[in-house]
């Protein structure tokens, strides 16, 4: 029987990739992986108490004082397991994945809420970027920006932005048909109709979409420390690679802690934003 | 009165493509054979009619009438199908979506059902919607909302948000955002159907005192028969799309053209809608202020009464005289009643609602004299009539209420010109 040669064909559409954009690429990967470490070195600069308090401050502010305390105390932990640096690592990574998500997924979002071939077009690729294995794309990230911090971007930005993207459009079309009426009737232009109706009233929704764009992303640092990502991904690798389970812990837990500081602080700005707005 | 808003032959059919069945509709065909041939509903059908400047013009239909949809064609919120819409001597279907924007800022402001405030925006916010998005200053913005949220008894509430007020104040916010924009023309859909009664009844009071200040254009949108009767200077009544009949809340009432606006207006609260013109009894027996008391006493023996009504030659209501006062005068040898002081009984003006009399009939022990607006006598209310009238209709015609109604064979309008047969 005939097979098709999805495979071969894709095969050659990579190396053709690779060939012509590879020089590009490597340069892209050379400068942005700069950026990178840069970010991750000023962070270590400061010095980790400092660090601390400006955690406690944030959560502070947003939630109160239970979620300060907790955070203080979490954050303690992973210094006194010396976990520090790895722990700095990984929250470099998140920020620059999450904000390059919001940047690319938010103005995605807005275009597919409000124009429906848009939304057609673009709700099969959101459902490939979230169900295909990962590894399937790592590896030719690898061919294009070498190993290390870059392709674990790369990655974390394929599988992280559908959230952004889906919950933006959900909020802008569930945004009520009288608001609308509402701007329309005023004479509003579209643009103001954007700013002024659907995106403040859809940005709770907005906002809980990039909650869980963030906690993807802190998912998928664990992997892409297969690729050399480093960080406390990493030291989970490590830890399985030599079955030190002790570590593997370690590392763990210190996940799970800033996983929970920054879903709090998303969630309770989200969740701030919602109880205005009824 | 001066034109405000012509809408002639306004069809809306929804769906995409609905020339089709446009064609159908012009081909006399009704809207369930359309449904079925083509699936396309047809939201209002050939709908005509003139709102004059100045006057709360009522739309009045069960759901699904189509008056929502006539409402938001008026501002093309929905997108006619055909018709003309002509507002100011101006054809609103012509407009580029640029002047149209600009016809929505400078001529229409629109009131909703489920107030439609902004959640995000406080009360002040929400209020200079409109100024804001026509690029008028914060300054002026804001001072013009402080007025009418003043006017509409919102001061000290600028500051709130939606979620923190009741369900009265929300719609007081929308009230203020639409006056704020200073429109000519008000449209308000359902604008109090979300509230409670007692809030609903104090909000259309408030919307009457208003307008005696603003006098602006509002068509108002109601499925609430007593509303639309309070409210209008004139009701238009839409059935499946259809208008039925247009006229004065009166004509409604007292002259039904069929019988579907007949079974609504048999629940009508009528002591609302009625005036003493339409209760009153002819005014006989009377006697004159020149005659003396044997006159009085003798045309009240005639008629088995002990009092009767005194009028001077132009039929001005001086007074009453009863039957002992009549004899008192009789024996201190009065010849002309102008002699003598005459007793006051109650008097009302031929516009008073029934309601407003039902008290004064229970406290007087004389009939209340009817006036016109020269003072002459041109009626009576007696207690027997004000009860007929009120009194629940009888079973299926309408017929009955007429004839219970004194006066009412010679005071059915007789101009029938905007009286609309349905389809």
């Amino acid at each position: 029987m005939y097979k098709i040669p999805m495979a071969e064909y894709i095969d050659k559409g990579v190396r053709w990739m690779e060939a012509t954009f590879g020089n590009g690429m490597d340069a892209f990967s050379e400068g942005f992986g700069k950026f990178i470490r840069g970010f991750e070195h000023i962070l270590q600069i400061i010095p980790w108490w400092v660090l601390i308090l400006i955690f406690a401050v944030i959560t502070f502010k947003v939630k109160g004082w239970k979620l300060s305390l907790g955070t203080i105390l979490g954050l303690l932990l992973i210094y006194n397991l010396q976990l520090w640096s790895a722990f700095l690592s990984s929250l470099v990574l998140v920020i620059i994945s999450a904000v390059i998500c919001i940047l690319i997924g938010i103005p995605l979002g807005i275009a597919s809420g409000r124009n429906n071939t848009f939304h057609r077009i673009i709700s099969p690729i959101l459902d490939l970027m979230q169900t295909l294995p990962s590894f399937v794309y790592l590896i030719p990230a690898l061919l294009f920006f070498g190993i290390g911090k870059v392709p674990a971007v790369f990655a974390t930005v394929i599988f992280a932005m559908p959230p952004a993207i889906r919950l933006t459009d959900l909020g802008i079309r569930q945004v009520p048909v009288d608001l609308m009426e509402v701007g329309q009737a005023f004479g509003s232009t579209p643009r103001q109709l954007l700013w002024k109706i659907q995106l403040p009233v859809a940005l709770p929704t907005v906002m809980s979409g990039i909650n869980q764009t963030i906690m993807l992303s802190l998912s998928m640092v664990v992997i892409a420390s297969m690729i050399g990502a480093s960080g406390l991904g990493g030291g989970v690798l490590e830890a399985i690679s030599q079955l030190k389970i002790g570590m593997g812990f370690e590392y763990g837990i210190a996940v799970v802690i800033l996983a929970i500081i920054l879903d709090r602080i998303t969630q309770s700005i989200g969740s701030s934003l919602r109880t205005e707005n009824k | 009165m001066a034109e405000k808003i012509v809408v002639s032959e306004l069809i809306k059919i929804f769906g995409n493509h609905p020339q089709h069945a446009l064609k159908m509709l012009k081909d006399g065909k009704n809207k369930d054979e359309i449904l079925k041939e083509t699936g396309y509903t047809v939201g209002v059908h050939n709908v005509s009619f003139t709102i004059n400047d100045g006057e709360i013009f009522v739309i009045m239909g069960l759901s699904g009438s189509g008056k929502s949809t006539i409402l938001r064609c008026l501002n093309r919120l929905i997108e006619p199908s055909a018709g003309k819409i002509i507002i100011d001597g101006v054809n609103i279907m012509d407009l580029k979506d640029k002047e149209l924007r600009n016809f929505r800022q400078s001529k229409t402001a629109m009131v909703f059902q489920q107030f439609a405030l902004l959640p995000h925006r406080t009360v002040l916010e929400n209020t200079v919607y409109g100024l804001e998005v026509q690029g008028i200053s914060k300054d002026q913005r804001e001072k013009k909302a402080f007025q009418t949220l003043d006017a509409v008894g919102l001061k000290g509430y600028e500051n709130q948000y939606p979620s923190q007020l009741s369900g009265g104040m929300k719609q007081r916010v929308g009230l203020a955002r639409a006056l704020t924009n200073d429109a000519d023309i008000l449209l308000m859909d359902e604008a109090f159907s979300a509230l409670d009664p007692l809030i609903r009844e104090e909000m259309q009071d408030e919307l009457l005192t208003l307008q005696e200040k603003v006098r602006k254009t509002i068509v108002f949108i109601t499925h609430d028969l007593n509303e639309a009767l309070k409210l209008g200077d004139r009701i238009a009544f839409l059935k499946d799309g259809a208008l039925v009949q247009i006229g004065t809340p009166e004509e409604i009432v007292k002259n039904p053209a069929n019988d579907y606006i007949a079974k609504f207006v048999k629940g009508v609260d009528k002591s609302k809608i009625l005036t003493a013109e339409d209760v009153m009894k002819k005014p006989q027996p009377h006697m004159l202020l020149r005659d003396g008391p044997n006159v009085a006493l003798r045309i009240m023996k005639q008629n088995g009464i002990s009092s009767v009504y005194v009028l001077d030659k132009q039929k001005h209501l001086k007074g009453i005289i009863t039957v002992d006062a009549a004899l008192e005068a009789r024996k201190a040898g009065v010849i002309s009643l102008s002699e003598i002081e005459l007793e006051q009984g109650p008097i009302v003006r031929e516009d008073t609602p029934v309601l407003d009399t039902i008290g004064i009939i229970v406290e007087s022990k004389y009939p209340i004299a009817v006036v016109n607006e020269e003072g002459k006598l041109v009626g009576i209310i007696v207690r027997g009539s004000v009860l007929s009238a009120l009194a629940p209709d009888n079973s299926d015609d309408v017929e009955n209420e007429q004839t219970s109604l004194p006066l009412s064979d010679t005071d059915i309008p007789t101009d029938h010109s905007n009286n609309q047969e349905g389809v």
